[in-house]
């Protein structure tokens, strides 16, 4: 069925080296793009918390803006609105960028900074769900409000976040396929071309889907692994697995596994 | 540049509006087929049936872990020759883009719900299933007047981010040419050349749609809390 795959191609190559440029592409755009999204994200998240109302206001801005408008639209306000609005000298360089890099770094930004908001919201929430007793043992100790959130919050709220991170690794790399719409050729879009030159979409779709199946894997794997070496010990999902006969109150939402903040 | 003049959006706006209420409608039957359906796909995980139950959760993890805009090409491509099999063979019906957002999204989606109604089904007090048992209920009605209405109040919050997230996930169907909210302001913008505020007009639209959308569930999700369930 996939033998296909091997056959030459029109420009001397194999279309499996097709599938294999596209995937270079989609791992390329996520992995650069989630450690933006991760960067911004937690600067973000931290920024929710803080006393100070005009940085929890834009933080929230922020978070409000990033997270509501659909990120196919975000791609098109970065491709084609942003050059149109800077200065003419600096839109016309960022449209002369060669194409590839021309789709690439739009897409990397808007992945980046779409990311960054819901893992913002993922760290706010890893934030709030520590017990006031640490902020207060810090402030007991003399740490500063810089000091604290450093050494004694922000390591934990990460901790604690890992298993919903899972799902934000999960869905950036989905999203990479949305940069086909601006014309980088990644995973989803060589798919797309090999089933128009040879009409096998049956192999060129499957060939896609089982990439696409082996990273959500991989992710999963890899955040589990790094789940269990960090985890804070006594705070475990782990035991979810099994049924829980003994608790007796339906579990708040909140406190539902990763599983439930879905993400495409 | 030239300046901007949004003029031509005031213009443009009767076809907009008409790719708005498109983008709502799918949203509204993704959304209502995807919530039966996924309940369905829930309620079959949570009896753990022999060979279904295993197929169902296949589905559902293959759906969570392909990019939407993949599914939409599969559908595009098997709905076709899926109808001409069930129509007793023959060559494929071309349903064409519209009908294949339809059904991609309603399928889709419910992958989704199954997942938050099969934790919610989970998360159901043990003491439910028994005082049902001890009131003699059949299992359907165990199910339609106990359980489910607890876990859909319970998932409701979830239920209805997840509506939202759809929503904007809608304006991906613009890789089928269809036009829904995002579609039109493309094609105007091609034809009139004001793509920059064509695009910054509707992403002012989405975000105020969506916003709008998540305040009302913040709200209902304090107003409506079953009382005595840690919040």
């Amino acid at each position: 069925m996939f033998a296909v795959l091997l056959e030459q191609t029109a420009d001397g190559q194999r279309y499996i080296d097709w599938l294999v440029s596209g995937l270079g592409w989609t791992l390329a755009l996520a992995f650069f793009g989630w450690w933006i999204a991760f960067a911004v994200g937690v600067v973000v998240g931290i920024g929710r918390t803080v006393q100070n109302r005009a940085v929890a206001a834009l933080a929230r801005l922020y978070v409000e803006i990033f997270r509501n408008i659909p990120v196919l639209v975000q791609m098109f306000l970065w491709y084609f609105v942003l050059p149109e609005i800077l200065p003419v000298a600096l839109g016309n360089a960022i449209k002369q960028i060669p194409p590839p890099w021309g789709s690439f770094f739009p897409a990397l930004v808007c992945l980046g900074l779409y990311t960054a908001a819901r893992i913002a919201e993922q760290v706010r929430a890893g934030i709030e769900a520590l017990p006031k007793g640490q902020v207060e043992a810090a402030s007991a100790l003399g740490l500063s409000g810089y000091l604290t959130y450093r050494h004694v919050i922000v390591p934990q709220a990460l901790r604690l976040i890992i298993p919903s991170l899972t799902s934000e690794v999960m869905g950036i790399y989905k999203n990479t396929s949305v940069a086909l719409t601006i014309g980088l050729m990644e995973l989803t879009a060589q798919a797309r071309q090999i089933s128009e030159a040879t009409f096998q979409t049956f192999t060129a779709f499957g060939a896609a889907t089982l990439v696409y199946l082996a990273l959500a894997l991989i992710a999963y794997q890899g955040m589990a692994l790094i789940d269990r070496a960090v985890r804070i010990p006594g705070t475990g999902r782990g035991e979810d697995a099994i049924e829980p006969a003994a608790t007796h109150a339906i579990q708040p939402i909140d406190s539902l596994p990763d599983a439930m903040e879905v993400v495409k | 540049m030239n300046s901007l003049d949004f003029s031509v959006v005031l213009q443009a706006w009767p076809y907009l509006w008409s790719g708005l209420l498109f983008s709502l409608a799918l949203t509204a039957v993704a959304f209502v087929v995807g919530l039966v359906l996924g309940t369905c796909l829930a309620l079959v995980q949570h009896f753990e049936l022999p060979v279904l139950g295993r197929l169902v959760r296949g589905y559902v993890a293959l759906m969570r872990s392909i990019p939407l805009i993949l599914v939409l090409f599969w559908f595009f491509f098997l709905v076709p020759i899926v109808i001409s099999h069930l129509g007793g063979g023959g060559r494929p019906v071309p349903i064409g883009a519209t009908w294949t957002a339809f059904i991609t999204f309603g399928l889709f989606e419910a992958a989704y719900y199954s997942e938050i109604i099969r934790v919610g089904l989970r998360a159901v007090n043990r003491g439910q299933f028994e005082a049902c048992q001890a009131l003699a209920l059949s299992t359907f009605d165990t199910y339609r007047s106990v359980i489910l209405p607890q876990v859909l109040r319970v998932a409701s919050p979830i239920i209805l981010s997840q509506t939202i997230i759809l929503f904007q996930d809608t304006s991906l169907v613009y890789v089928l040419s269809l036009t829904d909210l995002l579609g039109a302001a493309s094609k105007l913008a091609q034809l009139n050349g004001r793509l920059v505020e064509m695009y910054l007009v509707i992403a002012v639209v989405y975000l105020a749609i969506s916003s709008a959308a998540s305040q009302c569930v913040a709200f209902l999700r304090k107003r409506y809390a079953i009382a005595g369930m840690r919040r």
